[in-house]
């Protein structure tokens, strides 16, 4: 009999693949069944963000970071805002400040839904996505009425929020959040103890800490190895240090733990918009500082100097003095930074971004080496990555 | 809620330890720069992430900024987390379009797609790099676009040709200009306290000039 020339199998996952989140091209070298190798081709929703950044005005550059991850867009304005006002020295009164955790936490809660469906859903049950969604859209309903945008809001600029929320939003918010653990209480009846779901997470996609730590894991896959971080506790921003919530950490590093803390996480996070709309100051929700933040309306038909600013904060923009600065914040995926380098100009000299499913999306290689091809699909629905950020 | 670690403490602990390898360190707003020679570099992260008073096991972030009239026209920057000292410490080096930098793929795993991030859109060098190919760009991209003298508009555009039944590559064409409004001030604009104001302090440098006239 001759000799048989045994080779490894190279299988191409995507781009249109419905488990691979969006755009992701992977090529796996399979053996058998099992993966010997997954090397992700990424950048087929690149639109060179940063560039486009450095021409335009800091004000300008606000709505790009909606649509990074445009699963939770608040997020994303809230970091580069943060940055800015680092490097300009503005304070954000309270109400902005806690205007801007709520949206923030509302913005988790969008994210994990989707993550938490979208993932089970993969891996075989069709519910909590008709269920959860529901949920998803009262609470695009919340974004639109602050913002009137259902899913890019634009709403944290640098020096607050763009505008007050309206009356009676606050008190419907707080009605939502009364009855939003009942539904993560259906979601776990559906998935927690489920067997099908068990297997198929349970041991996939193990990472260790240190793993973790040297794949740069963070946010909730990095919780799940065990390791106690949240930027929100350890590094507070915005006045979270006021907030009382717990941090769900894992054992195993798993898709199974992953999944829980993201389950965990959407409970802490109702406990934070209740604590928000309890004690939400009054006053201004943005800087009186009218170089940065534009005047009232009303204001503007009696000013010339507010018309003046207006005129010039809409044309020019307002200038951030020369220096550099990486600031982050706990995104749902994890840590969102930005690297801000400012050259005294109205346009962001550098602006990198930094996206947590960039690394997440990296480990994939590790993760899913010696597993089947199946376990791939609930590797990447557990990474929780999406293009939007990835890609830039 | 664990405070803060002051950066300054962790930077003259670093210094310390790694003098001769770190050529400036500067902090400014609470973070803390290390400049860093290249052939210390490998030196330098390796410290950082295994000192027991350091242990930045993360390496958060990397990335190119480009400055085209320096001698040695891009900077790389890293970015690194400690989470048992609570603290961040940004780690740059210079170079430019030829000199290879180092790379860090062999202390962090995590560095390899930034680096090949870096290399797609500065066309930064890395000796050493597993797997150095483009990442974000299209396959068989041409140029680094983020560099500075790269335009905005790109080079080339694709389009579905129906003849052909292919996607095709041709020179860009815009079918309007690209408008880039210039919005500076030739003064001060915005920077002063009150608007208007200016004209008080300019008048004095203008009288001079009208003498010579």
């Amino acid at each position: 009999m001759a000799d048989q020339n045994i080779q490894n199998y190279t299988l191409n996952f995507g781009p249109q693949h419905p488990a691979a989140h969006g755009v992701l091209r992977m090529v796996l070298e399979m053996d058998g069944e099992v993966i010997d190798r997954a090397d992700p081709h990424i950048g087929l929703l690149h639109r060179g963000t940063e560039k486009l950044i450095e021409y335009k005005s800091y004000l300008q550059a606000v709505p790009y970071f909606d649509r990074l991850d445009y699963v939770a867009p608040q997020n994303q304005e809230h970091a580069f805002a943060l940055a800015v006002e680092k490097l300009a020295g503005i304070e954000v009164p309270p109400r902005g400040q806690y205007i801007r955790v709520l949206y923030a936490e509302i913005g988790r809660i969008l994210s994990h839904i989707l993550n938490v469906t979208a993932y089970a859903m993969d891996v075989g049950a069709m519910t909590p996505m008709l269920w959860a969604f529901e949920h998803r859209e009262h609470l695009m309903e919340f974004c639109e009425r602050a913002s009137g945008a259902r899913l890019h809001m634009a709403y944290f600029r640098p020096g607050g929020v763009a505008q007050d929320v309206p009356l009676q939003l606050l008190e419907d918010i707080d009605k939502w959040a009364d009855t939003y653990p009942a539904m993560i209480d259906d979601l776990e009846s559906l998935l927690t103890g489920n067997r099908i779901f068990k297997q198929r997470t349970v041991d996939i996609g193990v990472a260790t800490a240190e793993q973790a730590y040297d794949w740069g894991f963070t946010g909730p896959n990095l919780r799940a190895c065990g390791i106690a971080w949240d930027l929100r506790k350890s590094q507070p921003y915005d006045g979270y240090e006021k907030f009382e919530f717990g941090v769900p950490i894992g054992k195993h590093g798993d898709c199974y733990d992953r999944y829980l803390m993201r389950i965990y996480e959407m409970r802490e996070s109702v406990k934070i918009i209740k604590q928000c709309i309890a004690n939400m100051p009054a006053g201004p929700a943005a800087a009186d500082d009218h170089k940065f933040t534009p005047p009232k309306r009303s204001e503007m038909k009696q000013s010339m100097e507010a018309l003046i600013h207006h005129f010039k904060l809409y044309t020019e923009g307002y200038h951030v003095p020369a220096g550099e600065t990486y600031t982050a914040v706990e995104a749902p995926k994890g840590e969102f930074g930005v690297y801000l380098v400012s050259d005294g100009s109205n346009k962001p000299y550098r602006c990198k971004i930094r996206a947590p499913g960039f690394a997440h999306l990296q480990a994939l290689d590790f993760l899913s080496r010696g597993h089947m091809l199946a376990d791939v699909v609930a590797n990447i629905g557990s990474l929780d990555v999406v293009f939007g950020e990835i890609d830039r | 809620m664990a405070d803060v670690q002051p950066v300054g403490e962790i930077g003259d602990y670093i210094a310390d330890k790694l003098s001769g390898a770190i050529t400036s360190q500067t902090i400014a707003g609470g973070e803390l720069t290390l400049h860093v020679a290249p052939d210390a570099l490998l030196k330098v992260l390796a410290t950082l992430r295994d000192d027991i008073n350091c242990q930045f096991k993360q390496l958060v972030d990397v990335c190119g900024v480009d400055y085209p009239e320096r001698e040695k026209r891009f900077e790389v920057v890293y970015h690194l987390l400690s989470m048992a000292q609570n603290a961040r410490v940004r780690v740059k080096i210079d170079t430019d379009e030829v000199t290879p930098v180092p790379s860090a793929t062999g202390i962090f795993s995590s560095a390899g797609w930034w680096e090949r991030e870096a290399w797609d859109l500065y066309g930064i060098l890395f000796s050493d790099h597993p797997d150095l190919r483009r990442i974000l760009t299209d396959y068989g991209f041409e140029g680094h676009p983020l560099r500075k003298d790269f335009p905005l508009t790109g080079y080339v555009e694709v389009r579905y040709d129906d003849e052909q039944k292919r996607v095709v590559y041709e020179p860009v064409k815009l079918t309007q200009e690209f408008r880039t409004f210039d919005f500076l001030s030739p003064w001060e604009g915005m920077t002063r306290p009150l608007p208007g104001d200016e004209k008080a302090e300019a008048g004095e440098d203008a009288e001079p000039e009208k003498g010579d006239g």
